[in-house]
């Protein structure tokens, strides 16, 4: 394995153009499911779904009170019993990539929770919650700096890549990486990688995923013009 | 300019064509706009609105209040303290309402308001850093149609963008109701209506009038409210 080679971009752009193009699964949404919290939304990737509601900014227990800037709280439901371990990584990788996105400096004092109940896990799941709690916080019209969309790679064991890989795919690849992209100037706001892989497969997911997110990205554009439009 | 109004943005978009208008340097900002440097960044989604001289602002869908100085709020008393209510506007945190801040009110003689009863009022104080204050007077120490609200009723909470369509002085759903249905009606600018009728019925049926024009135009709203009366005018 070339642990350390440097690949040219022009060469890595050549390279990219002779595989064949690569594209997320279906993507849809429904935004507004749940009336009772401020925001909610439902995202699909191809058979991989997540709920997403978003409460704030609201009231904040006296423990969790921070001076000067909103506490973020996200809590990750998974589909049968109680969370694990795994789970409370999941939310704390969530929770850090959106107190980059919130403006939390707007309502100090106040806490803004994003509550995530895994509806169907099938292949890329933590870019699926990314996206839905992104989307919710739309929906509930938080302040925000940037959007965040998040898209999956994974490398099988021939050192092929695809994007957006379903779950049997992920079980089976060598490498899987996530990367979360901000929506002004597509710089990396998170990657979670688990596995080996060498450093040029790494610069083609990040060129695969960072192409990939603009799709999410109008497709946020798409579904909140809908909402937005039909209530003006 | 004149491209982005009326089309939807979204957070992190940067305006870089707004600038003030001709021959004055100000430029208004409303809510969803934020200034960065030279240029001016979108913290919401929302559709880009304009009006004379250099007033942008964002109409965005939203259910939850934050504060704002000079909206006037429906509340619920939650707490008496020594001097002061403190009321649930639907912000963060509770509003605080002090006793003095009622018309005729003195030292010794206090209000008479009660845990769990209905408030309009005047947002004094707005700021994100301390707890928003009401009043219940104008700057002449009248009412003015704020205070206790008594005499039963019903209050339903809404999505503020519907609360902001009924107080639109264009919207004709008032007027429409007004014409065929006797109610009296208290608009808050953080989403909760108070309604009064003559009997439950027509609470009802207005309550759901009101929520089922979320979403129309006037010519819908007018046709709803005709098909309204007539089915309710058959119930009775």
């Amino acid at each position: 394995m070339a642990a350390f080679t440097v690949v040219k971009k022009e060469d890595l752009e050549a390279q990219q153009k002779e595989e064949s193009v690569q594209s997320l699964r279906c993507i849809t949404s429904e935004l507004g499911p749940l009336t009772q919290p401020d925001g909610s939304a439902v995202f699909t990737q191809g058979d991989t779904t997540a709920l997403a509601a978003v409460y704030g900014p609201a009231d904040v227990k006296i423990s969790k009170e921070l001076i000067d800037r909103a506490t973020v709280e996200v809590i990750y439901k998974p589909k049968v019993g109680l969370p694990r371990p795994v789970d409370r990584k999941l939310e704390r990788i969530i929770k850090n990539t959106l107190e980059a996105a919130i403006m939390a400096l707007n309502h100090p004092r106040s806490l803004i929770s994003i509550v995530i109940q895994e509806t169907e896990s099938l292949g890329a799941n933590l870019a699926c919650c990314v996206n839905a709690a992104c989307m919710a916080l739309l929906d509930a019209a938080v302040s925000m700096n940037f959007m965040v969309a998040a898209v999956s790679a994974a490398v099988t064991d021939k050192g092929e890549i695809i994007l957006d890989p379903v779950s049997r795919v992920e079980d089976e690849a060598r490498a899987v990486l996530t990367f979360v992209f901000d929506s002004v100037d597509k710089n990396i706001v998170t990657v979670i990688t688990s596995g080996q892989f060498s450093q040029d497969e790494y610069k083609k997911c990040l060129y695969l995923t960072k192409q990939a997110c603009d799709n999410v990205f109008s497709f946020y554009k798409d579904s909140l013009s809908k909402k937005l439009l039909k209530s003006a | 300019m004149a491209n982005h109004i009326g089309t939807v943005v979204l957070p992190g978009d940067v305006l870089k064509d707004i600038k003030p208008p001709d021959g004055s340097k100000k430029l208004l900002l409303g809510p969803g706009l934020v200034e960065d440097g030279d240029v001016i960044k979108v913290c919401k989604p929302g559709i880009l609105r304009y009006r004379d001289p250099g007033v942008y602002w964002l109409d965005c869908h939203q259910k939850r209040y934050v504060a704002c100085k000079g909206d006037q709020v429906l509340g619920i008393v939650t707490q008496k303290n020594v001097d002061m209510f403190r009321v649930d506007i639907g912000c963060s945190e509770l509003a605080s309402l002090s006793y003095l801040s009622f018309e005729g009110a003195t030292k010794r003689n206090r209000p008479d308001v009660k845990v769990g009863d209905v408030i309009y009022a005047k947002v004094l104080v707005a700021n994100k850093d301390m707890e928003p204050e009401l009043v219940c007077i104008d700057s002449y120490g009248r009412s003015s149609g704020m205070g206790v609200i008594r005499g039963g009723g019903f209050l339903i909470h809404t999505s503020l963008n519907l609360a902001r369509k009924l107080l639109n002085p264009q919207c004709v759903l008032m007027k429409a109701l007004g014409n065929r249905f006797k109610f009296e009606i208290a608009v808050g600018m953080n989403g909760r209506i108070w309604l009064n009728t003559q009997n439950d019925v027509q609470t009802i049926a207005i309550a759901n009038a009101i929520f089922a024009a979320e979403y129309m135009d006037n010519d819908q709203i007018t046709s709803m409210c005709k098909k309204l009366s007539r089915v309710m005018s058959g119930m009775e």
